[in-house]
């Protein structure tokens, strides 16, 4: 596809002799959100880590709209593409309104000093995710959900047409995993952001994702929507579960109901 | 957002009374009001004239004012590294001493005292460089031994920085006994006390102090970013890399010099940064300047109380800092698994 926003080429990362991810290639389009799934240890986060340029890959490239960004110095790669972390402690000294400014490093100088057009984003970022009156708050004071949407706040401060999310709902409750995945779809519709997002729940990711990447001993198996992926045969094969699929009352979407 | 210029104004006025009391204070004390006119008089053209005695002139100007300048320059370098240190290794009990860099740095020092450097003309300017040598030896070493995949645990840390830190120290007793003639003099280095005087120390550091404070001082926005660890750091877009190398180099230099005049002075590195940690928050773009001001001022306090507390002799420096430090130190330890202040 030549417009597609995130490009993954080709992608293999080595841990040691041992291969973590086996030429991965993905694309991700404006506005679509991907959901990279599979069992633990497949490769989620290394695929995520790679693609953020953390990782080295061994072979391949990460293309942001046709654009190579694997060798981009770290500042300017974090101008064209964002990661919200899983919350963690931290940091969580820092006031949100501290923290989302740290996401604008990339556009600062050594002294961090912001300009009006920092202030703005920051704002604007504070806004999107409902924080605007926690700004003053410390992070460590809020509720596990509203610090993953501070992560989020962050990443959008970045300004990139992309954003990579590890496992963000792996701390909320019922209640802040639906939020945070509507505020993801949300920001990614309204914003044109090309989103690809590690879940373990296959149930959100069959209510949120627009496709579903199947990632098995660092191989991709399947790519498609949620109807093609999350089949009985390809999950059961994946997961090594015995486990029956059935239809979303409210959307008709696949629903992954294990066996016991 | 809590403004920083009310605690800099707390600051700035210990500060000065500090200064006071320890230009003031001593076998002769010199009132506030005449350490102001003596200071007035050296003005050139100032038609003050001297209303007394003209030792407290030579007193203050050749004695006191070098070793409160020496002292309080010591005691920023000291808490502004530290500072640095904690941020750098997201820990909050590193600090020059507790991490052996000021062993190694003190361990430089004597090295070049002992092989007879200092007795050179150029002796005096090679000191701050030997220390500032042993010091980037043992962080480095110190942080590759205390490294487990990747982190940088607490206690790791502190065990690797007191291993290298207690080898370093045994190396600079060997030097000094092995020459005679200058062990009563590194022995006053190791417990913390100058052992030269003048203004010849200070002109010799003066350089590097204004150099590593400076640059400690604008560095807090990469720490800032590097409280969220190293992989987060790079994502947000900052050259890790650049700035942990960058922020090593400029505490190591600054703990050296430090070290190198006024010997090897533990805990106010952990202390200070620690204080305006809870008064002021985790921001190091002010939480370095202020631990600068704070040093200074906390170092003097500790020396006039050295002076005084059995005066007409007086305690290394060391002894003091230690005293107050090591329940501090463990209060800390106990309060870190509760608070959340990074």
């Amino acid at each position: 596809m030549v417009n597609a926003m995130l490009h993954i080429e080709n992608l293999s990362v080595n841990y040691g002799t041992r291969e973590a991810l086996r030429a991965i290639s993905l694309e991700i389009n404006p506005g679509e959100i991907v959901a990279l799934i599979g069992p633990n240890g497949a490769g989620k986060s290394t695929l995520i880590r790679a693609a953020s340029g953390v990782l080295k890959p061994r072979l391949g490239r990460v293309l942001c709209a046709g654009e190579d960004i694997t060798r981009l110095p770290n500042h300017l790669r974090a101008r064209r593409l964002a990661v919200v972390p899983q919350a963690r402690q931290e940091g969580g000294a820092f006031t949100v309104a501290q923290t989302v400014m740290l996401g604008r490093t990339a556009y600062l100088g050594w002294m961090g000093k912001p300009g009006e057009s920092d202030e703005r984003s920051v704002a604007n970022a504070l806004k999107m995710t409902s924080l605007t009156e926690f700004a003053e708050r410390r992070v460590a004071e809020l509720s596990g959900g509203e610090q993953q949407r501070v992560l989020v706040a962050r990443a959008l401060a970045q300004a990139t047409r992309i954003m990579l999310l590890d496992e963000p709902t792996s701390h909320l409750d019922l209640q802040h995993q639906a939020g945070l995945l509507k505020l993801i779809r949300t920001l990614s519709k309204d914003y044109e952001l090309a989103v690809l997002m590690a879940l373990h729940d296959l149930n959100l990711v069959s209510l949120f994702a627009d496709r579903v990447a199947l990632l098995v001993d660092g191989e991709l198996t399947h790519l498609g929507t949620p109807e093609e992926v999350l089949t009985e045969e390809i999950i059961q094969r994946a997961y090594h579960a015995t486990l029956s699929v059935t239809r979303h009352l409210e959307t008709g979407r696949p629903l992954v109901v294990l066996h016991v | 957002m809590k403004q920083p210029g009310k605690t800099y104004l707390g600051i700035g006025g210990l500060l000065l009374t500090a200064l006071t009391l320890s230009v003031g204070l001593g076998a002769v004390s010199i009132a506030p009001a005449i350490i102001v006119r003596i200071l007035a008089a050296q003005w050139p053209g100032s038609s003050i004239a001297p209303d007394w005695p003209a030792a407290f002139a030579t007193i203050l100007l050749q004695v006191r004012l070098p070793h409160t300048a020496l002292i309080a320059l010591t005691g920023a370098a000291l808490a502004g590294s530290g500072a640095a240190y904690q941020g750098l290794f997201r820990n909050p009990l590193a600090d020059p001493y507790l991490i052996g860099v000021a062993s190694g740095a003190g361990l430089g020092a004597v090295a070049a005292l002992s092989f007879g450097f200092s007795s050179t003309p150029l002796g005096t300017y090679f000191i701050p460089a030997a220390a500032f040598l042993g010091a980037l030896v043992t962080v480095a070493l110190v942080y590759n031994l205390a490294r487990v995949n990747g982190y940088l645990p607490l206690t790791t840390l502190i065990l690797a920085g007191v291993a290298v830190g207690a080898f370093a120290s045994a190396m600079t007793s060997f030097l000094m006994l092995r020459s005679n003639e200058m062990v009563t003099r590194a022995l006053a280095f190791l417990l913390g006390g100058s052992p030269v005087s003048g203004w010849g120390p200070v002109f010799a550091t003066l350089p590097y102090f204004v150099v590593g404070l400076g640059l400690l001082s604008l560095s807090g926005h990469p720490l800032n970013v590097l409280q969220f660890g190293e992989e987060q750091a790079r994502q947000m877009g900052l050259n890790v890399d650049r700035a942990k190398v960058f922020i090593v180099i400029i505490a190591s230099l600054t703990t050296a010099v430090a070290v190198a005049f006024s010997g090897v002075i533990g805990f106010i590195g952990l202390i200070v940064p620690h204080l305006f940690r809870i008064l002021w928050g985790p921001d190091y773009r002010h939480l370095i300047p202020m631990s600068l001001l704070g040093g200074a001022a906390a170092l003097l306090l500790a020396d006039v109380v050295a002076r005084i507390v059995i005066a007409p002799q007086s305690l290394p420096v060391g002894i003091i800092t230690a005293l107050v430090g090591s329940p501090f130190f463990l209060w800390i330890l106990r309060r870190a698994k509760r608070e959340v202040l990074w």
